[in-house]
């Protein structure tokens, strides 16, 4: 892809992410009521902390000013003071971001690590037992309301089996000085095996509980791909030229066949944003999801409203960058 | 008859390859006898479904499921084919035959550069190629730049570099060519190599792989419904129909003096070969299903000279001259 | 196909034209008869809904602490008159499950037909207007794309309150999209066509044509995509149950009841588990039904 179209779908990227923001902001002002009172709710504040709340918020200003002082303070990264933590919102976000980021990235691993086999077994085996198994899990795995499926997991595997831990992200002898702030990482860097192993036993129902619907929609893809890719002349082709079965599958028919998987990867590592509150609801984990959860029952609005930016951010570059993958993987598409 | 095994590079013998639907079984190719000298170019001509894909698809051990080889031997260098295990086969796959297909454009991988795609063949068939790995690269790239120099297409060092979508579409058929010849085969199958391309291309592609066939020494079997084209290649020319060869012989002796009404009808609806400045006469009619076909001859209904006697099993008739034809009006013995 | 085996199959494709029609027709028998049966699981939920208060043994919201975690019936503990056991206030979790398929039916099928409508009408206008109209709707349809779906939904409970209604419009801002795409891609290929060309030549309406010429022609993917969507819908409003955020107590709703259950994971695992099992079989046998209903009408979809 060029680079001067690469900056062109950047540009239209511009329009989307200020409807985004509009809608943020909409969402909080149309709400009734005194957004300060209803903020404030029932914390103590002192008249002086009321009335810099509503200087912040600009209540005092027209409709279109406020909306270019909520986005300036956006692109700052300023989203104001969250009163239940008595800190700035960008900052209790922050804190809370590496855990999400962490689960989001295992569930992802997951997901990829057995779709795209099982989806490729799935098509070189077409219409196998082990293909109609295949078919009916995936139907399964998007049929399944993921906060059931995380707690019949936690009830067969933490209370039943007691193998694995009911919540949280590490257990309390295991905590370590922080260098990343993922945990996996960290306690490998300040090695200590035991408490790596600990993090993993803590986050592998999580990750496969926020894994499973894309895993399930990604088989499809995969299966739906290769069986298509496997059709092809080129395919036959390769076998012409007396190349090895190995090598047509996996290089020449899945190169092909995960051009569409990829892509939709990126698309649906934007559905683990919402299932991340779900998740991490479930298991405790102590996530930007969860926050936002909280957050909503103590009225933390500033909060939820940087939160659902930031998602919402977060998910319209991820399908840019879904887009940006699926040219360039395909070098046939000339963008 | 030895000295003449010895001349054949391929020797298909009833072979019988079928299909395998719900309705039956359908018999895409019925007691074909293919022979293809050493060095010659055998022309194959049919209309789409008349099996001359099929038979050569076998010959290559490429019938998927629910097709299947069902008799015959296939006789290439005096070893029976249809007796190799998948991987002797993949060994004989590209190194001694190679095939062409139709459109390059979708037989290439797109997803590869031209590069690998020729490189992978070297790879799995050249035995000479030095062993370290560095050295090896290098004679592959050799190899690479050489073979496409030999198709025509120059400064292969970008353009092996590049995937099939960048060269257009004379230029893909030259690579595709390429490809099947990057292993030095003795038998090249040319799976209607000009259908996709424009006229003036068509020519210089055939040019090309005749070049080539003179340069390697290698026989080549000229798939196409064109007998145009083959009247042009050809040395000898093979004329199916309904799964059956129902004439054949020297290029010559076919074109010009055509004992099948069906040969006489393709050549009467080509417009440069038009015999006798007759009018272009288009044969009427389709061909026949393939499935529980009756026992007379498989062009009765379309044929103009059609009589009593075609409605029985019918053999290939000797017409002299090493020209045959699977028709009654052919004066001479029957050779089945 | 490959080449060599395109001529084989034309081969066996004309010979066995009547053949392959039978076998379509046996093959999509015996995955019609699942799709049927899944249909009629549906029905089943739907009548449940319907007769909620004819069927279900007690009263939801009758609560008894005498019964409280009351284990389900073959358990020791269990009474036959409480099949599926108590929840943590000894209401019966069969007579909730029951009334739960009201919340989820009725807010499933009211979102998709609202959000259809909805789109229905945007996606014919921009798809026939074009222009300007076609570019507000457009623009507006990709920024609502730019959110994740709960996320959204979650916002705008967030700030407007649980509620029944709120819950519908929450998800309707968001679902009228996606028939909306389907409806205006499907117009945009259908106003070009001969009959519609005709119509207008004879000087009909712009009206009449969306309504009357186009609509019918474009409305069995939009059904197709509809049923698929209640699937979505479903869990999407079991989900903001689950977190609070649905239909408020003592309404019984399957999210609701799962989130109940939570606290009691270690002595009473039926209380988390009847309702997700509800939520399950009412999501599968919709997409399930769908699959078929998509098979049956619109064959561009077949694998």
């Amino acid at each position: 892809m060029s680079l001067a179209r690469f900056i062109e779908r950047l540009l239209q990227l511009i329009p989307v992410l200020l409807g985004v923001s509009a809608i943020v902001f909409v969402m909080i002002t149309l709400t009734p009521g005194d957004p300060v009172e209803i903020m404030i709710g029932d914390q103590i504040v002192t008249p002086e902390q009321e009335e810099a709340l509503r200087r912040d918020l600009g209540l005092d200003r027209p409709m279109l000013e406020r909306f270019g002082l909520f986005l300036g303070n956006a692109v700052q990264g300023d989203f104001g003071e969250s009163f239940y933590h008595r800190r700035p919102v960008a900052e209790v976000i922050a804190e809370r971001l590496p855990a999400t980021i962490e689960l989001s990235l295992v569930a992802l691993l997951v997901a990829l690590f057995t779709a795209i086999p099982l989806g490729v077994l799935a098509a070189i085996k077409k219409n196998s037992i082990f293909d109609r198994m295949a078919t009916v899990g995936s139907l399964l795995g998007v049929s399944l309301p993921g906060f059931w499926f995380g707690i019949l997991l936690l009830m067969l595997f933490a209370v039943h089996l007691q193998i694995l831990p009911v919540s949280g992200r590490i257990g309390f002898s295991s905590e370590i000085e922080p260098i990343t702030h993922f945990l996996l990482i960290d306690t490998l860097l300040r090695g200590r095996p035991d408490a790596f192993l600990d993090a993993l036993s803590h986050i592998i129902l999580p990750a496969i509980t926020l894994g499973l619907p894309m895993t399930a929609i990604l088989m499809r893809v995969t299966r739906t791909s290769m069986l298509e890719v496997l059709r092809q002349d080129y395919i036959t082709f390769a076998e012409a030229k007396g190349l090895s079965r190995h090598r047509i599958l996996w290089r020449h028919a899945l190169k092909n066949a995960l051009i569409p998987t990829v892509s939709v990867a990126a698309i649906e590592t934007g559905s683990l944003l919402g299932g991340n509150m779900i998740v991490e609801t479930v298991f405790g984990w102590p996530g930007l999801g969860r926050l936002v959860v909280e957050s909503i029952f103590v009225r933390n609005y500033p909060l939820v409203q940087a939160a659902v930016l930031f998602y919402a951010v977060t998910y319209v570059l991820l399908n840019f960058i879904a887009d940006i993958l699926y040219t360039v993987l395909n070098p046939r598409v000339k963008l | 008859m030895n000295i003449e095994n010895q001349q054949n590079l391929l020797q298909v013998e009833g072979l019988r390859t079928v299909f395998e639907t719900r309705a039956g079984t359908v018999c895409a190719v019925d007691g074909v006898n293919v022979t293809v000298r050493r060095g010659e170019c055998l022309g194959v001509v049919g209309e789409s479904g008349s099996g001359k894909s099929v038979t050569f698809g076998s010959v290559m051990g490429l019938i998927r499921s629910p097709g299947r080889i069902d008799a015959g031997r296939i006789l290439f260098d005096g070893k029976d084919l249809r007796e190799l295990d998948a991987r002797q086969m993949r060994a004989i796959r590209g190194r001694d035959i190679a095939m062409t297909m139709q459109d390059a454009l979708t037989a290439l991988n797109p997803a590869l550069t031209v590069g690998e795609q020729l490189a992978e063949v070297m790879e799995a068939h050249d035995g000479d190629l030095p062993t370290g790995r560095s050295a090896r690269k290098r004679a592959i790239r050799e190899r690479s730049a050489e073979m496409l120099g030999l198709v025509g297409i120059p400064s292969p060092d970008t353009r092996l570099r590049q995937y099939p979508h960048e060269f257009s579409g004379g230029m893909r058929q030259r690579i595709m060519i390429a490809i099947a010849l990057a292993s030095r085969p003795r038998l090249l199958i040319a799976d209607e190599p000009t259908t996709a391309l424009d006229v003036t291309i068509q020519a210089q592609v055939l040019e090309l792989i005749s070049d080539i066939r003179a340069k390697l020494g290698m026989s080549v079997v000229l798939i196409t419904h064109d007998l145009g084209v083959v009247s042009e290649y050809c040395d000898r020319v093979m004329v199916m129909y309904a799964g059956q060869i129902v004439e054949q012989g020297a290029t010559a002796d076919v074109v010009c003096r055509p004992k099948h009404p069906y040969t006489k009808g393709l050549l009467g609806s080509l417009p440069r070969l038009s015999l006798r400045g007759q009018a272009i006469n288009p044969i009427e009619g389709q061909v026949p299903e393939l499935i529980n076909l009756p026992k007379q001859c498989r062009f009765y209904s379309r044929c103009r000279e059609r009589a009593p006697e075609c409605l029985q099993v019918i053999g290939m008739q000797d017409a002299g001259n090493g020209q045959f034809a699977r028709c009654i009006r052919v004066k001479g013995e029957d050779i089945k | 196909m490959t080449a060599v085996m395109r001529e084989g199959e034309a081969v066996a494709n004309t010979a066995a034209a009547e053949e392959s029609i039978f076998r379509r027709n046996l093959h999509s028998f015996a995955e019609n008869r699942l799709a049927l049966g899944s249909a009629i699981v549906v029905l089943l939920f739907v009548l449940m809904a319907i007769f909620a208060p004819l069927i279900a043994p007690h009263d939801p919201a009758e609560t008894d602490l005498f019964r409280r975690l009351q284990p389900p019936a073959w358990m020791p503990g269990g009474e036959w008159s409480y099949l599926l056991g108590c929840d943590a206030l000894g209401r019966d979790i069969l007579s909730r499950i029951i009334y739960g398929a009201r919340i989820s039916i009725f807010i499933g099928a009211a979102v998709v037909m609202v959000a259809t409508t909805i789109g229905i009408m945007a996606g014919l206008a921009a798809g026939y207007f074009r222009g300007w109209v076609d570019v507000l709707i457009s623009r507006v349809v990709d920024i609502l794309l730019g959110f994740p779906y709960l996320i959204f939904a979650i916002g705008l409970m967030a700030m407007m309150g649980p509620g029944l209604i709120n819950i519908i419009l929450a998800l309707v801002y968001k679902e009228w999209v996606i028939p909306c795409r389907v409806v205006r891609g499907e117009t945009l290929v259908t106003r070009e066509l001969e009959y519609v060309e005709a119509a207008r030549a004879l000087g009909a309406s712009g009206k009449h044509i969306m309504l009357r010429e186009i609509l019918p022609n474009i409305l069995s993917p939009v059904i197709v995509v509809s049923t698929i969507r209640m699937a979505h819908v479903i869990i999407l409003e079991a989900s903001l149950s689950f977190l609070g955020l649905g239909v408020q107590p003592p309404t019984a709703s399957w999210g609701a009841m799962v989130a109940d259950g939570r606290a009691f994971i270690l002595q009473a695992w039926w209380v988390s588990t009847f309702p997700g099992v509800a939520i399950l079989l009412l999501v599968l046998a919709i997409n399930v039904a769908s699959q078929g209903l998509r098979d049956a009408f619109d064959p561009r979809f077949h694998e």
